[in-house]
């Protein structure tokens, strides 16, 4: 069955293969043409998306999930979408994982466009109408051949939890019943968005009380990550990685790591050295015990140093004349500048991160004997670009490389790069065994793919009544697609989608702005980090423009509050924080900071309480408050659930987290040397949901961005001292006050 | 060699060496993959076991420590346990891969402490990282786990 968008109404044709009855019940599949861009698109070139819904006998009804489920929510949110326009019985909904296969379940965001990947959190937003339209035509189907069966006309008749129902005659019929004994339709029915439920008609969306549907398995052990599979006569790997990308190894440490108890095999690939064993004990003592040697001279990071590199940083970030790319501009910000009364200057830092995510890297591979095709069981977030990528070193299609998508134990943007899943395939391929390839923790964090580290040269003028008249924002830093995204990075002739986000300043009034980057060469294997760079981008302009609200003689609410007077959702965000942490009250020996921030649609606002150990320089983080505005809102609880966690990974990265970089290599190895946050250091956590009416977007990143900007101001207003240099640990803290 | 001890309630033969961990026997040899790995190095807690009732890092215990000895593991408590429950109530787990260690952490506080205070509760939970920071519906769901038994 495919739909059609012209002119915006939807129409469908029915595929053969697209509309199947058998024993199992029906199943409907669809394609749906440009939905989720609100473009339209001719038939005969038609953007393809697929959303999948099928109903047994039993009246079980089992839902497609596009995505990766990785804490997120989107395998009881996604599914629950499509039940609600279904009328489904959310008692009997089963979920499985999507096969990789954009053509079918790619996601057509905008930020995407139609590529299966489960990141920027644009799930919600991407599949909501689709997977809406397509619980409404499986809806409408059954109610048609149930008005057929009854011979009553269709207008009489409504649905409620999987089951039909003629109140006239009192007749009621299940789904399952209806699935299995209808008589199908040769052209189905016709849905236009004006076709589905009005907000108020909600029975699923929106309610508190619906619990995730894998917080039990969750809670009982039963649920199933990649480190959980296994598949029989598999064979277990682990791969001391390359230190750095272009590394190779030189002199390996064979006949030794060999004599060591379990270990079958030990094989240097161009990407490290794999160690291999029937236990994973035996592999990871293989691991333990090599000794290599790298030839690193085609390494690209060889010879970093992350300390000694700031200098060259520092010095683009004020450097007339170099190259960048303008990512934002409004007016004349130099001309701004010129006119000034008063500038203020900057310089704010951030250091590489690791996403530390729980589960080690890991994916189980099993090539077929032939070598042409492969199955994968693994948690990614990007299946769909491992099939083309092992497609290619197989010599196969990408349809021959099956990917099994599990729970994903941590993603945070980690588990986009399928690495793990291609050297579990490479080293299937040469032992033609099933492969169980797992990392050691210190090769995980040997394997990191961070945020990178950035410089943030700012500067902001005023005219004589305090206005802000010209900002200029320049990031210098690595640039993420580069590395994450090459094709886009090459399409985009070398713009960093991922590295820049959050330079932009489209929320408040300032009439000259300019932002910028420059592209620092470094060839560390930069990625996605939770908030990509919104993270640092939004730390150095919110705490920044503190700094101009000082010169300014401004208050920060006050002057947020007037640049964003233009835009109501931004202005109720911060007044609904305000109100929440009594903003302007004063607490003894407490410093209080807010930030502002949007994400890919969505809008919030943080409060920071805190206080400072002068002594020792460790600051304490005792109360954060955040207003959140993601648009419509699916689950209320988990997205309570989502601020209360990007809080935390937001706190950890301002106040701990950081790694730096010796001779190319990642200078840490596990908890102890990258630490990151703990109970202990967990601040009471108030959230808020912003009611706007706008259309959904998403909740996984938007909570991180305000966290440390708000720290940093809540100091600054305690201490009069700025801190610009994420992670504030109390090393930087005791250099700022003596500053 | 062979070494046996009981695991959730039942006899375990297994064939080991007997510095292997036990988190990689309890997973790999009696497929009992609740237990996570999470380091190697008991500096995250997901590997948590109880052995003879106490919260120990199965990574960090030679299986043939346990020779024995009762081993429980998150699967021995068959979901049943009110810590399991007040899970599900809170809504704790996330991404949920640390959520079998902080249960089994949880459930050797509760054994030994009917009624732990808050600041109970941090001390004793927090070598347990969870990285999607469900920390305090990890404290609220403890907390109605010794209220509500």
């Amino acid at each position: 069955m495919t739909i059609h968008v012209k002119n915006g109404s939807v129409g469908t044709s029915i595929s053969r293969r697209g509309f199947v009855a058998g024993t199992a019940g029906l199943t409907f599949a669809f394609t749906l043409g440009g939905l989720g861009r609100g473009v339209a698109i001719g038939e005969t070139k038609p953007t393809e998306f697929n959303a999948w819904v099928s109903i047994a006998p039993d009246d079980t009804v089992t839902i497609i999930c596009p995505s990766a489920e990785m804490g997120q929510g989107v395998y009881t949110s996604l599914p629950l979408i499509l039940a609600e326009e279904l009328d489904a019985d959310w008692s009997k909904v089963k979920v499985e994982f999507a096969p990789a296969n954009p053509k079918l379940y790619g996601n057509h965001h905008y930020l995407f466009n139609g590529a299966q990947i489960t990141a920027a959190s644009v799930s919600i937003p991407g599949y909501f109408t689709p997977l809406r339209m397509a619980g409404a035509q499986a809806r409408r189907v059954l109610l048609d051949a149930a008005a057929a069966k009854w011979k009553v006309p269709v207008a009489e008749l409504t649905t409620d939890k999987s089951t039909i129902i003629h109140k006239k005659s009192g007749r009621k019929m299940s789904y399952g019943k209806v699935a299995s004994s209808a008589k199908l339709p040769a052209t189905p029915p016709k849905i236009s968005e004006s076709d589905l439920k009005k907000p108020s008609q909600f029975k699923l969306i929106g309610r508190k009380d619906l619990g995730r549907l894998d917080v039990p398995a969750k809670s009982s052990g039963k649920a199933q990550y990649g480190i959980d599979v296994h598949v029989p006569g598999m064979i277990y790997a682990s791969v001391l990685q390359a230190p750095m990308d272009g590394a190779k190894p030189k002199d390996v440490n064979i006949p030794e790591v060999m004599k060591v108890k379990g270990v079958t095999k030990v094989i240097p690939l161009p990407f490290g050295v794999a160690v291999l064993s029937d236990t994973f004990d035996g592999a990871r003592r293989g691991v333990n015990a090599l000794k290599v040697t790298w030839d690193t001279s085609k390494a690209v990071a060889h010879g970093l140093d992350s300390d000694k590199a700031k200098a060259d940083y520092a010095k683009k970030g004020r450097e007339p004349g170099i190259p960048t790319h303008v990512e934002y501009q409004v007016g004349d910000a130099m001309g701004g500048l010129k006119g000034a009364k008063k500038t203020v200057q900057a310089g704010y830092w951030s250091e590489y991160t690791y996403h530390a995510q729980m589960e080690p890297m890991n994916a189980v591979a099993h090539v077929a004997p032939d070598g042409k095709s492969c199955d994968i069981w693994s948690g990614t977030q990007f299946g769909a670009l491992a099939t083309l990528i092992i497609s290619g070193i197989l010599k196969t299609t990408p349809d021959k490389i099956r990917i099994h998508n599990q729970f994903l134990g941590g993603g945070y943007g980690r588990r986009i790069w399928p690495d793990a899943l291609i050297q579990a395939a490479i080293l299937s391929s040469i032992v033609k065994k099933p492969v169980k390839m797992l990392l050691t923790r210190e090769e995980d964090v040997a394997a990191a793919r961070p945020r990178p580290m950035t410089h943030h040269a700012m500067t902001a003028g005023l005219d004589d009544k305090g206005n802000i008249v010209g900002w200029h924002h320049r990031l210098v830093s690595e640039n993420v697609d580069a590395v994450a995204a090459p094709p886009r990075f090459k399409a985009t002739k070398g713009k960093d989608y991922i590295g820049a986000r959050g330079l932009d300043q489209a929320f408040y009034a300032m009439p000259n702005v300019l932002a910028e980057y420059t592209r620092e060469i470094r060839g560390m294997r930069v990625h996605a980090w939770r908030a990509i760079g919104s993270g640092y981008n939004k730390f150095a302009a919110e705490a920044f423009l503190d700094e101009v609200a000082s010169a300014a003689g401004k208050d920060p609410l006050a002057l947020r509050l007037e640049l964003t007077k233009d835009k109501p959702r931004a202005h109720a965000v911060l007044k609904a924080v305000a109100e929440m942490s009594d903003f302007h009250k004063k607490r003894a020996g407490h410093g209080m900071g807010i930030a502002f921030t949007d994400y890919h649609g969505s809008l919030s606002a943080g409060v920071a309480e805190v206080s400072l150990n002068e002594k020792i320089g460790k600051i304490k983080v005792h109360n954060f408050w955040l207003a959140v505005d993601p648009g419509l809102v699916i689950q209320p609880d988990h997205v309570h659930g989502q601020a209360e966690s990007a809080i935390a990974y937001g706190l950890s990265a301002a106040l701990i987290e950081e790694f730096a970089v010796k001779d190319g290599k990642v200078q840490a190895s596990n908890f102890d040397s990258y630490p990151v946050l703990r109970m202990h250091d967990m601040p009471e956590i108030h959230t808020k949901i912003v009611e706007s009416g706008a259309a959904p977007t998403g909740m996984g990143e938007i909570g991180v961005i305000t966290v440390a900007p708000a720290i940093a101001n809540g100091i600054a207003q305690l201490t009069g001292k700025r801190l610009r240099h994420l992670p504030m640990t109390p090393e930087r803290v005791k250099a700022a006050l003596k500053a | 060699m062979a070494i046996s001890f009981t695991i959730n309630g039942k006899a375990a033969h297994v064939e080991a060496a007997p510095d292997t961990p036990l988190l990689w026997v309890v997973r790999e040899n009696l497929n009992l993959t609740g237990t996570k790995f999470g380091c190697g190095a008991g500096l995250c807690g997901a590997c948590t076991v109880h052995v003879d009732g106490k919260a120990m890092r199965s990574c960090q215990t030679a299986v043939s420590k346990v020779a024995g000895k009762k081993v429980t593991t998150i699967e021995g408590l068959n979901g049943k346990h009110a810590l399991q429950k007040a899970w599900v109530e809170e809504q704790v787990p996330q991404c949920g891969y640390c959520q079998s260690g902080q249960i089994m952490q949880a459930a050797a506080l509760l054994a030994t402490n009917k009624k732990p205070t808050h600041e109970q509760i941090v001390a004793h939970m927090d070598g347990n990282i969870c990285r999607c920071g469900t920390y305090p519906r990890i404290v609220r769901a403890i907390q109605r786990a010794a209220r509500e038994g």
